[in-house]
């Protein structure tokens, strides 16, 4: 596909030229002429990652929208980390978090876009361009998603630091992660990360036990006590990992954590039954505790939040007609239905505005805007997520991405850090 | 032809491969693979085939391996003790105490009914039960035995030998059950008439010619308590470690050379346990 190499060429063109392409490919084995509008339906294009953006309903609205068939396959972020960097022929598209296309990138499994074929790129949030949410922001630590997000050309190896032309990943989901608490068992304002290991709290708090997560809410949770101040939380020295890990074994030697959880259930159940009132927390697990109708705040520390991000890469072997089928899903994705779908779960889609079309202005005002709730707030699902007049916690999207104080991340010490947490658990 | 098979060393050994080649294929070969991969080397996504002994060098350097493997010893003994007294108990009580054998079938089947669903759903259903909030403890309330919740009944070790000694004791009682039912009963009758108690034929009698049904039970509790993962991270709420676990954050992290170097050297710990318990019974002989 030489030909597409030049840029500034605009979609139609190029699609023009793939279905000429592929016709001439066509002609010579299959000895039949073809358009585009027929050989698209035959493409399958198959995305792995993990499950918070493989939902079968993309991949139903893709086969209506568009026409060509996308296979999912969830898996967890080890999984996912594994087969992108190892397996590059078994998928076409890898939806990966940024932090792990840090790790995986180096080994070439992926190829850059080309985002002069992106219609929407001019509109993606500012977050995964310069990093800047507004001009005047400061960017957090961690693997904020734009230092990983471009590369040098379409054959780039190393990280750029501007906006190149060549992307990385197309950035689809992203969010801002906190603790949960049980307003009605704690009773007070909760305004601090360090109220975790508050002995108030004694054998009901929970903290994850994925160590890359569970590492970065004990940091957030050291820095606020003033007890460790870090160069980077996202990238923790040895000594700083010592440090952390030091003060956690001491609060859980001394009763603090009621259970660490690993799984979402496990998260949800243990918030749901009482045996825990301040734990990490996911978001659509605080909405799985408020649907059995108990109360549960995805509350807003003022040390601000630890963000994640997720993204779409291409593999290196994709070409031809799948390439353009390719970026006609990003496209697609870009375009609002996916971003309104994903938003309405408490999720941010790249490109707000887009989305803004696929919600009502009810949904719009409460998710995006941080605005009362003028009536029932629904899960794209069905379920009652909110009623008339309530808020969402943290309010708008400006205050919650905006006070974003680490990325997860993928530290150089990753190994020594495994080690020191899985003594953490057997302390 | 004829000739050839009446060569009984020839058909003794044709009869054997069968089971030679499936015990081979499915169970010799892949502890090699084990053992082989547990010298090879890892980076954060992929293994490499060398041959390195830093996985055990960082097994056995570790401080953490050795409170893990102590823990999980603690962990099969005490659920040893507690799933022999209880299976003996109600072994022997099917064996000598009901008479009629419709009766003994009956009860016996009565003891695996909890088997019908799955191990993991039949320990997870004692964590609403022993809960801060749960049944126990809010029974415990209204009885006026406690004031506040007692906290240890849930995510404690308490809790994970609870479930083990739940899970495990129907593997005592069988083997044990099994072979009470082997005893002459006239052995019984005659250390009654030789003016034995009730005690002294227990343990001069009955205990003795228990002993391999004791031992197998012990065999099944002992490995399967060593094994275990799922049990002691659901019960203990992460909060302790045992081998198994060990292996399984490895294995989660893709360290498969250093879950193999783990998985041999616990393989090796159990493998001479049991030839431990072996040298108090010649079960071979026995059955």
């Amino acid at each position: 596909m030489k030909d597409f190499e030049t840029p500034r060429l605009s979609r139609r063109s190029v699609l023009k030229g793939a279905a000429a392409t592929v016709t001439a490919a066509g002609a010579s084995t299959l000895g039949a002429p073809m358009i585009w509008a027929q050989n698209i339906k035959d493409v399958t294009l198959r995305q792995f990652g993990t499950g918070v953006s493989n939902l079968n309903e993309v991949a139903d609205k893709v086969k209506e929208d568009l026409g060509f068939t996308l296979e999912m396959t969830a898996l967890d972020s080890d999984a996912v980390t594994q087969r992108a960097a190892t397996q590059p022929d078994s998928f076409d598209i890898a939806d990966i978090e940024y932090w792990i296309c840090k790790k995986v990138w180096p080994t070439g499994n992926l190829q850059a876009m080309d985002t002069s074929k992106i219609k929407n790129y001019d509109k993606i949030v500012g977050i995964f361009r310069d990093g800047k949410l507004t001009p005047d922001s400061t960017i957090a630590q961690g693997t904020a998603p734009h230092s990983v997000g471009f590369v040098d050309g379409p054959d780039g190896k190393a990280f750029v630091d501007n906006e190149s032309g060549w992307m990385t990943l197309i950035p689809t989901i992203y969010n801002a992660d906190t603790l949960g608490i049980r307003p009605d068992l704690i009773g007070r304002p909760i305004e601090s990360w360090t109220e975790l290991l508050n002995p108030e709290f004694a054998g009901k708090a929970s903290i994850l036990d994925i160590s890359s997560i569970g590492i970065m809410d004990a940091a957030m949770v050291c820095e606020a006590m003033g007890e460790v101040q870090y160069g980077d939380k996202g990238n923790m020295t040895k000594e700083e990992i010592d440090k952390t890990m030091a003060i956690f074994t001491e609060a859980k030697k001394s009763g603090q954590f009621r259970a660490f959880w690993k799984t979402f259930d496990e998260s949800v159940n243990l918030m749901a039954s009482g045996e825990v009132v301040i734990q990490s927390m996911w978001s659509p697990a605080i909405t799985a505790v408020k649907s059995r109708g108990i109360p549960c705040v995805y509350q807003p520390l003022k040390e601000g939040y630890r963000s994640w991000g997720g993204g779409i890469g291409l593999s290196k072997s994709l070409s031809g007609l799948e390439l353009d089928a390719a970026y006609e899903y990003i496209n697609w994705y870009l375009d609002g239905w996916v971003g309104g779908f994903l938003m309405r779960q408490g999720y941010y889609s790249a490109v707000p505005e887009t989305s803004k079309n696929f919600m009502s202005e009810n949904e719009w005002g409460y998710w995006f805007e941080g605005k009362e709730a003028t009536d029932v707030i629904t899960s794209p699902f069905g379920d009652p997520l909110a009623q008339a007049g309530e808020t969402r916690d943290g309010g708008s999207f400006h205050d919650r991405m905006g006070a974003v104080a680490c990325w997860n991340a993928v530290m150089d010490e990753n190994q020594y850090m495994v080690r020191k947490w899985n003594e953490f658990i057997a302390a | 032809m004829r000739k050839i098979l009446r060569n009984n060393h020839l058909s003794g050994w044709l009869l054997a491969a069968p089971l030679s080649l499936v015990l081979l294929c499915f169970l010799v070969l892949p502890i090699v693979m084990i053992v082989v991969v547990s010298f090879w080397g890892a980076t954060e996504f992929s293994i490499y085939p060398a041959f390195q002994f830093d996985n055990y060098q960082f097994l056995f350097g570790s401080p953490v391996t050795y409170s893990v493997f102590l823990n999980t010893f603690k962990y099969a003994a005490i659920t040893w003790v507690f799933t022999l007294l209880i299976g003996f108990t109600v072994a022997y009580f099917l064996a000598f105490h009901v008479r009629s054998l419709t009766w003994q079938i009956a009860l016996f089947l009565l003891c695996t009914i909890p088997f019908w669903t799955s191990n993991i759903i039949r320990m997870i259903s004692w964590i609403p039960f022993l809960g801060r909030n749960g049944l126990a403890n809010s029974t415990l309330i209204s009885w006026g035995v406690i004031d506040a919740p007692v906290e240890w009944l849930l995510f404690s070790d308490f809790s994970v030998i609870l479930a083990f000694v739940h899970l495990y004791t129907l593997f005592m009682v069988v083997p044990i059950f099994n072979t009470m039912m082997r005893i002459d009963r006239s052995l019984i009758e005659a250390a009654y008439d030789n003016g034995a108690s009730g005690f002294q034929t227990l343990t001069n009698v009955i205990i003795p010619l228990a002993k391999p049904g004791i031992m197998i039970g012990s065999i099944f509790v002992v490995t399967l308590v060593m094994g275990d993962f799922i049990t002691v991270r659901f019960m203990s709420g992460s909060q302790s470690a045992n081998v198994g676990r060990l292996i399984s954050n490895d294995i989660a992290l893709l360290q498969y050379p250093s879950a193999a170097a783990t998985a041999v050297v616990l393989l090796a710990t159990v493998l001479l346990i049991i030839a431990v318990l072996l040298r108090f019974v010649d079960i071979r002989k026995e059955l």
